[in-house]
């Protein structure tokens, strides 16, 4: 357990330390804070077109959140794709698989330390809402599912991107993949649309889906469920990836 | 089995689809020695090392490490081991020393004891003065004692070192190797190289590898012998042939570039007092006399050069 948490320190160290984390959550927080800003306006400007039984809290924060899920789906591919693709290409790889870690070791310790800039961009969304408790009483039951169904939804994207990372030595390779890779199985749910049972498999296997009911404030443990299943599939499948590299 | 044995390799073969990289090799490695791994580019000396340090799975064969094979038990194997790619795995966005601290991490250096470890192999590598700068703004030179320092910081009782002086200029080989030498002290060491006098410089025991296979293995000292069968000489005025011949001892006469002469010698005599007094004698103005001893490089080309149409036609 050590090892994890002394590779998942120093890959949190490592991202924080590239100006491309810091850039990243400025665009995110930038654009988040437009969204923001103009949802406050059209709500202030028609308070009855929110509808009769939603609140503050479902309208902005709903909305933002589901804006947000856009922006993650492009940002999070910049950042996995360092993850083992760049460390491949410098040959730092090595170090990691000649010392005593296990692979298993090796993937947890590097998507906790992405974990590190997951729960920072999370809490950057978080505050944005959070600041109308300033002026308004907010239902923070909402809030804070749809903060989890963003956080889960991170860490799902986090895990097919640092799987497709372990694929290739170039990063921008691996950008363009897992981005690529994120957006079929968001598309899913198109073919969900379709009548029938093949439409209901598609939309339970749609990534966007799950978290629609945790934006609207409905926790679901079959939501929460399949985040973590997609999770540790994508990372098994790192480790099963770099296994066979050895090999 | 004997306990000084380190690493120990057997039947060790590796294969990239068709090609086959590494085929049949043994290896052992006993406590205190400096062991050299030669051969040419591409003769599968990094293979070799890759499988050593456990990056690498063997196709066939297996390497235990004190006597712990690396295929069954990898964590406990890799304990005893430091590594060094022919690229230092090095970040370049972090200062030596949380680079450092992270490498003692995760080689399982105890929290209480990482500073001391640190302490030590910043010591030993004359990593002082770096400590807190950046990785990617040093030298090679320094990135590569980085690199060193990671391989023995948690005191491992192997350390593998692939070609560790490439890229660097003279007086940062010097260094190297001096400190390659300091860590044949205390650890056992195994360097690859297709440098000659720097695997000469160092090492106690040299293994050849030519093509995936192991060509030739002896303790150093055996490959700069005593004995000889030519014997080289240069005169200003050159006798003929005939006059050289009928010297007791000289049993075949060459005429080689220049003024140099080479003499094979009948049985153990020894002919160069003779060639001397001859020399003198006649007035032949000798400038150079010596015995031509198989070095290291003749040894390298003689086993490694024979087959290169076959190299050429693998490459194709």
């Amino acid at each position: 357990m050590s090892t994890v948490l002394s590779i998942a320190g120093t890959e949190a160290r490592r991202i924080f330390v590239s100006p491309l984390a810091w850039a990243v959550l400025a665009v995110l927080q930038g654009i988040v804070g437009f969204v923001f800003l103009s949802l406050l306006l059209e709500y202030a400007a028609n308070p009855a077109g929110a509808g009769q039984f939603t609140g503050m809290a479902d309208y902005i924060g709903g909305n933002l959140f589901g804006f947000a899920t856009i922006l993650l789906l492009l940002i999070m591919p910049l950042l996995t794709m360092r993850l083992f693709a760049e460390e491949r290409k410098t040959g730092s790889l090595v170090l990691l698989l000649s010392s005593p870690a296990s692979l298993i070791e090796i993937v947890l310790g590097k998507f906790l330390g992405l974990g590190a800039f997951m729960l920072a961009a999370l809490a950057l969304m978080a505050l944005m809402p959070l600041t109308l408790l300033v002026g308004t009483p907010l239902d923070l039951g909402r809030i804070a599912s749809g903060l989890l169904g963003l956080g889960l939804l991170m860490s799902a994207f986090g895990a097919a991107g640092l799987f497709v990372s372990t694929l290739t030595r170039e990063p921008t390779i691996a950008a363009v993949l897992s981005f690529g890779l994120l957006l079929v199985i968001w598309l899913l749910q198109i073919i969900g649309n379709q009548p029938g049972a093949i439409g209901q498999l598609f939309t339970y296997l749609s990534l966007i889906g799950h978290f629609d009911n945790l934006r609207r404030g409905i926790f679901n443990s079959a939501d929460v469920a399949y985040y973590l299943l997609f999770t540790a599939l994508f990372l098994w499948l790192a480790v099963l990836r770099l296994d066979s590299e050895r090999a | 089995m004997d306990n000084d044995i380190l690493i120990e390799a057997r039947d060790l073969s590796r294969r990239y689809g068709e090609r086959s990289a590494v085929s049949g090799l043994n290896l052992t490695l006993r406590k205190g020695e400096i062991l050299g791994l030669l051969g040419p580019n591409g003769a599968g000396k990094s293979t070799t090392m890759k499988m050593l340090a456990g990056v690498l799975a063997p196709s066939e064969g297996g390497v235990r490490i004190k006597g712990v094979a690396l295929a069954e038990d990898a964590k406990r194997a890799k304990q005893n081991l430091g590594y060094l790619p022919e690229q230092p795995p090095v970040y370049p966005e972090l200062t030596v020393d949380e680079y450092l601290r992270y490498c003692a991490g995760l080689h399982g250096v105890a929290r209480g004891e990482r500073a001391a470890a640190m302490a030590r192999v910043k010591q030993s590598c004359g990593l002082n003065d770096v400590a807190q700068r950046l990785i990617g703004n040093l030298s090679k030179g320094y990135q590569q004692r980085v690199g060193i320092a990671q391989a023995i910081i948690h005191r491992p009782a192997v350390v593998i070192l692939d070609e560790p002086t490439v890229g660097l200029d003279p007086i940062q080989i010097r260094e190297i190797r001096a400190l390659i030498k300091e860590l044949g002290e205390q650890y056992s060491v195994i360097i690859s190289s297709h440098i000659l006098p720097e695997i000469q410089a160092v090492c106690s025991r040299v293994m050849i590898i030519n093509r995936g296979r192991l060509v030739y293995a002896e303790p150093l000292q055996a490959s700069g012998s005593e004995s000889f069968s030519n014997v080289l000489a240069a005169f200003r005025y050159p006798p003929s042939p005939e006059a050289l011949h009928v010297i007791p001892g000289v049993d075949h006469v060459e005429k080689l570039d220049g003024d140099l002469w080479r003499l094979q010698i009948a049985g153990a005599a020894d002919p160069r007092e003779a060639i001397a007094s001859a020399a003198v004698h006649g007035g032949w103005g000798l400038q150079e006399l010596r015995a031509e001893r198989h070095t290291l490089e003749e040894i390298f080309v003689e086993l490694t050069s024979g087959d290169q149409p076959d190299n050429l036609k693998e490459a194709a």
